[in-house]
């Protein structure tokens, strides 16, 4: 499954902690939700970077106090047709300001990046090598976004309004 | 009418293209059947009995005459020459080819008309009053705050994956004419004490296998928070929605299992978070809009032309008038009806042909304007008066002036077994043989405003819920049966129906609607007393006792 970060195919730094597998002295981690909740200041004190795998139907509530400590959050799509990672991908940056890496996970799949990156996220576990192939082409499909999200891409409205005052200010 | 900019063409393009190619991926077979499918529906394609179904938004009910050409050129070119206009302010066309589809949609975007979002679990088509910016008495046009939600609402990055459908309605009228009680969201915009343009939000309205009214989350949100308070509705929902059973995941389940207060509180706080927010709408982004919306340069007319005086002596002209012709908020000016319910025709079918003769009266009578009623009839919007008797004469040459709208055989129906597959029973003959039932005008003049709506299935396309009589088609051992319902009603006073008794077979449904007709007319108060009233008035039961004394 490749990794697709900050819009190029990049090695997974990450290693994935399965549940019950034991954890490495070092190096960057990604372990499940549970795992890092039973012990957090001990996986954080530890030298590497630590992820959290967080399920799209338990609350942010209590991730949110580690938020700053975090390195990565990843967010899953158990079906790329269960849209709630959306809404936790948006809170996580533009609610609790979450600047580290924020991973789709699960059924990731061309045609939904531009609403992940729309969303907030920056690395893309995508599961099938041709969509990351194709991934610089799909990000370019759309260049008009109606709704103001945490991306920072400017929405038809405000272009409208600015091409108004130009106009308005030009002789 | 509202003018699409360079924008909004430039995104239906890129929307096309992108189509194009998900297409050219499932033809190839890169795209399996499984992801197709929400890719496809998303762009209001189905899987039908027979073919591909194509479903078109006509948003807010409004159609320009070369937009209204444009879907005459798809029934024609890509379809059997005819399409059929839906409950929600769309329309479907019913035997297109998947290759053939994104051409379609280029030859629809070429004039500003898309597929988007007209199924699959998103936000659907934003619909509102047929009569807005027209109707006497509205507190504004409610269409501005529809494209406001219209855009808002397309290719949302958050709401694209929801866990079931989401509508929302519209009104600015004291009479509702957009349903919004069975709405996802319902929206009726009011002024506040300060002259304030804002909205009373209700929530979780909706029909199929669970049907619920609307209830009032809000009674007043400022227009500059409409976008940030819908956006917190559908964020808790889009988190707290049901997704392990398809027929428990709108969200009127959610409000009845949190109730409406609960549920209230969440979205608020919800809302609290977002309300100063780029959601917030200033003055100036609602100009923008509201710009953009053209509107006709009215004359100064009489109230009583000439015209109009010496056509009075036609009995069949002042019959369609008087059904017809609606007041207009302009003097000398008048909303024309157009019933799109002929004897013995599918209710809300149009041919190409009957398309380009309304596009080609609508520029000569109507400002090249067009509506579409949730009521599956047209309307031609801004007709001066005196051009009544002319516009009547060419609309009764291309079958467009049967005088029944909003009587007996003005019914509205799903396409039912003759065309979908979640269809239990057939809808279409059913309301085929009660236009003939009720042909006589006279008759039905003197029956008064009646209601019929009929579902072929639970999932209650046909509304049948909200009709004045409701009719449900179910299979029972294989056969085709319908359960009748009274007292339903979709505007500001919305309530279900009830069921008046056991079901009945195919060929019983029309004896028994007229047995319940009959039974009004014997039972009403006096001719003043709608069949509505009366049912209110009575209960069902002498409908029942008279209906099923016999059988």
């Amino acid at each position: 499954m490749p990794l697709v970060k900050n819009g190029k195919i990049a090695t997974d730094i990450y290693a994935h902690v399965a549940d019950g597998a034991e954890i490495p002295a070092d190096g960057a981690i990604l372990v499940q939700a549970a795992r890092f909740l039973d012990d957090p200041e001990a996986l954080l004190r530890r030298p590497g970077k630590v992820g959290v795998v967080w399920p799209n139907n338990r609350d942010l509530d209590e991730l949110v106090p580690y938020l700053d400590r975090l390195a990565a959050v990843a967010l899953v799509f158990p079906s790329f047709r269960d849209g709630r990672a959306y809404s936790q991908a948006r809170l996580l940056r533009e609610r609790y300001r979450f600047q580290g890496e924020l991973r789709a996970t699960g059924q990731v799949l061309r045609d939904q990046f531009v609403f992940m990156l729309r969303a907030g996220f920056d690395a893309l576990d995508v599961k099938k090598e041709k969509d990351a192939d194709a991934f610089a082409e799909t990000v370019k499909r759309y260049t008009v976004f109606y709704q103001p999200t945490g991306d920072g891409r400017t929405t038809a409205l405000s272009r409208r309004t600015q091409l108004r005052h130009s106009e308005s200010a030009s002789p | 009418m509202y003018a699409y900019d360079e924008l909004d063409r430039t995104l239906l393009h890129e929307r096309v293209e992108e189509f194009r190619d998900q297409v050219k991926r499932r033809l190839s077979g890169e795209l399996t059947e499984d992801e197709f499918k929400i890719l496809r529906l998303q762009n209001g394609v189905y899987l039908q009995l027979h073919a591909y179904m194509f479903r078109v938004a006509i948003p807010y009910g409004t159609l320009s005459t070369k937009q209204l050409r444009a879907l005459a050129h798809v029934a024609r070119r890509y379809d059997r020459g005819y399409g059929h206009f839906t409950t929600r302010q769309n329309i479907q066309f019913n035997w297109i080819k998947l290759a053939e589809l994104p051409d379609a949609l280029a030859d629809l975007a070429e004039v500003g008309i898309h597929a988007m979002q007209t199924s699959g679990n998103n936000m659907r088509n934003v619909t509102s009053d047929q009569w807005a910016g027209v109707a006497p008495g509205e507190v504004e046009d409610p269409r501005i705050w529809s494209e406001l939600l219209r855009q808002h609402t397309t290719l949302h990055p958050e709401f694209s994956f929801l866990p079931r459908k989401f509508k929302i309605a519209i009104t600015a009228s004291e009479h509702d004419r957009a349903a919004i009680k069975i709405h996802d969201i319902g929206l009726r915009l009011h002024k506040n004490a300060d002259g304030e343009t804002g909205f009373e939000v209700l929530v979780g309205g909706g029909l199929g296998r669970t049907p619920f009214i609307a209830k009032t989350i809000k009674p007043f949100v400022h227009g500059r928070d409409i976008l940030s308070y819908v956006e917190a509705i559908l964020r808790v929902y889009n988190q707290y929605g049901r997704r392990d059973n398809i027929y428990k995941a709108r969200i009127k389940i959610l409000v009845h299992e949190l109730g409406i207060e609960k549920f209230g509180k969440e979205v608020e706080e919800e809302w609290q978070q977002l309300r100063d927010s780029a959601l917030t709408l200033d003055d100036g982004a609602i100009e923008e809009v509201r710009s953009r919306f053209s509107y006709p340069a009215y004359e100064k007319l009489p109230h009583m032309p000439d015209e109009l005086k010496q056509a009075a002596h036609d009995p069949l002209f002042e019959r369609w008038r008087k059904n017809s012709v609606f007041p207009h908020k302009v003097q000398g000016y008048s909303i024309v009806t157009l019933s799109l319910k002929p004897v013995g025709g599918p209710p809300g079918d149009a041919t190409a042909e009957q398309m380009d003769v309304i596009a080609d009266l609508a520029d000569r009578y109507s400002f090249g304007e067009i509506r579409v009623g949730h009521e599956q009839n047209l309307a031609l919007p801004h007709v001066a008066k005196r051009d009544l008797p002319a516009l009547w004469k060419a609309l009764d040459k291309a079958g467009l002036a049967t005088p029944n709208v909003n009587l007996v055989s003005d019914i509205i129906a799903c396409p039912g077994l003759d065309y979908c597959s979640l269809a239990n029973a057939r809808s279409i003959p059913i309301a085929q043989e009660l236009t003939r039932r009720f042909a006589n005008h006279d008759t039905a003049g003197l029956i008064g405003r009646l209601h019929i709506n009929i579902s072929g299935c639970i999932n209650a396309c046909g509304h049948h819920h909200v009709g004045h009589i409701g009719i449900l088609g179910v299979e029972k051992n294989g056969e085709e049966f319908y359960q009748i319902t009274i007292g339903g009603r979709a505007d500001e006073g919305a309530a279900l129906g009830t069921l008046i008794g056991p079901s009945v077979p195919y060929g019983e449904v029309a004896d028994v609607v007229e047995d319940i007709v009959e039974a009004y007319l014997a039972l009403r108060y006096s001719p003043d007393e709608l069949f509505i009233d009366t049912v209110k008035r009575l209960g069902v039961e002498p409908f029942k006792e008279r209906v099923y004394a016999t059988r």
